[in-house]
């Protein structure tokens, strides 16, 4: 491919903050390969992010950027996009960020499918303040606030979005890295609520706690334990205790809000 | 949009809507609340006439969080709400004051704390608007006392955050906000209005959060092609993160000083025959309604009272108790709270003045009897100095 990742990025910004061996970075590559392929006027492309690891990403790209507090990220980029709808809207969360204290916003903006694309970075665990367990930390996994494993059911974050009203919902790893890139495309090309759940590794604050100790270990678990959806739904595979789907889980067609609110502004003027 | 200058019978909490529409307010997210839940209907309403947008958001927090996004897009936005909401708002508008984006909260006072009486007025989120967010930040807080001055204070609060680059809060209490009375609007298109500073010259020079201690920088809407970053954490001039001391100190500070080094600009209050007066009623909201009924029994009696009424609680009007101050007469604060502007009135006074707070907090307004009677308490002065202002 004859582009240059780094003329996503403000150079000046980097290095960026996270450890050796985080995923986030390959993440953030596949952010940018899809921006490229997505070819739109760069100055139309707004980045909201909330607060964690994963939410300083927002910073490093080149284009109008917002780091806002956290799990407020999505009604920040509620704001933007329905002020100027014109604008393309990406928001990026962690797992805590989006599910636990942005939980609410997330169904909401799933509901209201508000034309956003949100790329959730779940490493399952709380980053940035080092290791505490999160909505989705697996049961049994340790934290640091979970010493002896976690009790508490955790969240299915794409089933979550797509019962409260996600109109496109998928899930990549950063092993499978082009289907990431693949499904941020297309995500931000449904005209509607987009949530794309991208796996990611951090070997210091969850797999050392938890037997993978090296990023490779880490990737290897990603690859054992993703099933392609398709396959699924051929009958070829199944979904094992402790596995997970991967590729486009859900799509459906609904009205969108910014679009429903233009024809607000028609009946309050009596043009319709 | 309105054409021409009209009066007409209104709450406050809709001279404060169409003062926002008349102002250039074409955002609004809010969540429902009494006693403000007539703005936010008030918006949905008119706002899709013009072109603007509303939402009904989750909470109080997406609320705040939805304006200070559509401010970013350079449309100036407005929430309204009420104790409950104003507290979940808190981080958000720290938020605000911290990338400096321009917007408008209007608290109506109910009861609190907690839930509090609802549908009761109150005057105890002064302190919470001044100091609610952490760390130190600037506060710039207009009170009306009439739907009349909503209008005006909403159209002020809305030029303010523009011109400051700062979040305004416009803080009513239930009184004003329910009370019907004839409201005197200009014709919009007489309206001065100010508009956020936007950067004139090219991207490589673009520095929005930088400039003097007393500066406003220049701000890009989004999608102009500046490509900026906004962010919560102390940051640089073009608003990359910064761990620098030097940096920090430089923030922190012109964050308030570009708010404190223009007082005057923001600073307004009313003086009521303060000029002859051994006695002084100093109040704010819908209590100045009665302190002034207070003030004509009193000069009915042939007591010399005065009131400074302020409209701006926020930078803290020192001057005009300063004045007072300085010829030695007794102020009556009295609060629909514990004491709390009063003691802004004792900081400023520095015990030159006997400063006397006069509180209720059950949910009643005062009467004009019990400030009479606490006027006719406070000690008389002993040697007056002439005043030099004549107030009105
Ligand atoms: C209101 C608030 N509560 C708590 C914090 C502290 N905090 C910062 S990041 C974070 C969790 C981040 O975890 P996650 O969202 O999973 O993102 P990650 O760092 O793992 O990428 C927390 C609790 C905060 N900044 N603000």
């Amino acid at each position: 491919m004859s582009f240059d990742v780094m003329d996503y990025f403000r150079q000046e910004t980097l290095p960026h903050i996270w450890c050796p061996g985080c995923g986030n970075g390959i993440i953030l590559r596949d952010f940018a390969v899809a921006l490229e392929r997505l070819n739109y006027p760069r100055d139309e492309v707004v980045i909201v992010s909330g607060i964690g690891c994963s939410s300083r990403a927002a910073g490093y790209l080149n284009f109008d950027t917002v780091h806002t507090t956290h799990g407020r990220a999505l009604p920040f980029a509620t704001g933007i996009k329905l002020a100027n709808p014109n604008l393309k809207v990406f928001v990026i969360m962690g797992d805590g960020d989006s599910s636990a204290i942005g939980g609410n916003h997330l169904i909401h903006a799933a509901r209201r499918n508000i034309d956003l694309t949100a790329i959730i970075f779940n490493n399952n665990i709380y980053g940035m303040t080092g290791g505490q367990f999160s909505p989705l930390t697996p049961r049994d996994k340790k934290a640091t606030t979970a010493p002896y494993g976690m009790i508490e059911q955790s969240f299915d974050i794409c089933r979550l979005a797509e019962g409260a009203g996600a109109t496109y919902v998928g899930r990549a790893t950063t092993y499978h890295n082009q289907l990431l890139t693949q499904l941020i495309i297309d995500g931000a090309q449904n005209p509607g609520f987009s949530l794309i759940e991208a796996v990611t590794h951090c070997p210091t604050s969850y797999g050392r706690r938890n037997g993978m100790a090296s990023p490779s270990d880490m990737v290897r678990w990603q690859k054992d334990n993703a099933v392609w959806i398709d396959k699924v739904r051929a009958g070829k595979a199944e979904v094992k205790d402790g596995q997970f789907t991967i590729g486009l889980l859900h799509r459906h067609e609904a009205p969108e809000f910014t679009q429903a609110y233009m024809e607000v502004i028609k009946r309050a003027r009596g043009q319709e | 949009m309105r054409e021409l200058a009209e009066v007409r019978l209104m709450q406050g909490n809709e001279a404060c809507v169409q003062a926002a529409l008349d102002a250039g307010v074409r955002f609004f997210g809010g969540y429902p609340i009494t006693p403000s839940t007539e703005i936010a209907e008030g918006m949905a309403e008119k706002l899709p006439a013009l072109g603007g947008k509303f939402i009904q958001m989750e909470d109080e927090i997406a609320s705040i969080a939805s304006i200070i996004g559509a401010s970013l897009a350079g449309v100036k936005s407005m929430t309204a709400t009420s104790g409950p909401g104003f507290s979940l708002m808190q981080e958000n508008l720290g938020y605000a004051c911290m990338t400096e984006v321009p917007c408008v909260i209007v608290n109506v006072q109910r009861g609190g704390p907690s839930t509090g009486r609802p549908t009761a007025p109150a005057q105890g989120d002064v302190m919470q608007a001044r100091w609610g967010t952490h760390g130190d930040h600037p506060a710039i807080v207009l009170s009306p006392w009439s739907a009349q001055e909503t209008y005006t204070l909403t159209v002020k609060a809305v030029n303010l955050s523009e011109r400051f680059r700062t979040p305004v809060i416009l803080l009513m209490d239930e009184v004003v906000a329910h009370l019907r009375e004839g409201v005197r609007m200009p014709d919009p298109r007489q309206l001065k209005l100010i508009e956020r500073p936007r950067p004139q010259g090219g991207r490589e020079n673009y520095r929005p959060f930088g400039g003097a201690l007393d500066e406003v920088p220049a701000v890009a809407d989004f999608g102009m092609g500046y490509r900026c970053n906004v962010t919560g954490l102390v940051h640089d001039d073009v608003g990359h993160p910064s761990g620098s001391p030097q940096v920090t100190n430089d923030l922190i500070r012109r964050l308030s000083g570009k708010v404190e080094a223009h007082r005057d600009e923001i600073i307004d209050y009313e003086l009521t025959q303060t000029g002859d007066a051994d006695m002084v009623i100093f109040a704010y909201g819908s209590t100045a309604r009665t302190s002034l009924r207070a003030l004509k029994l009193a000069r009915a009696q042939g007591l010399k009272v005065g009131m400074i009424r302020p409209t701006t609680l926020w930078p803290f009007p020192e001057k005009a108790i300063e004045e007072v101050a300085e010829r030695g007469i007794p102020i009556l604060v009295p609060e629909m709270n514990l004491g709390q502007l009063v003691l802004e009135v004792e900081r400023i006074a520095k015990g030159r003045s006997l400063v006397q707070p006069l509180s209720r907090v059950d949910g009643e307004l005062f009467n004009p009897d019990e400030i009479l009677e606490a006027v006719k308490e406070l000690k008389p002065v002993k040697s007056r100095k002439s005043s030099k202002k004549e107030g009105i």
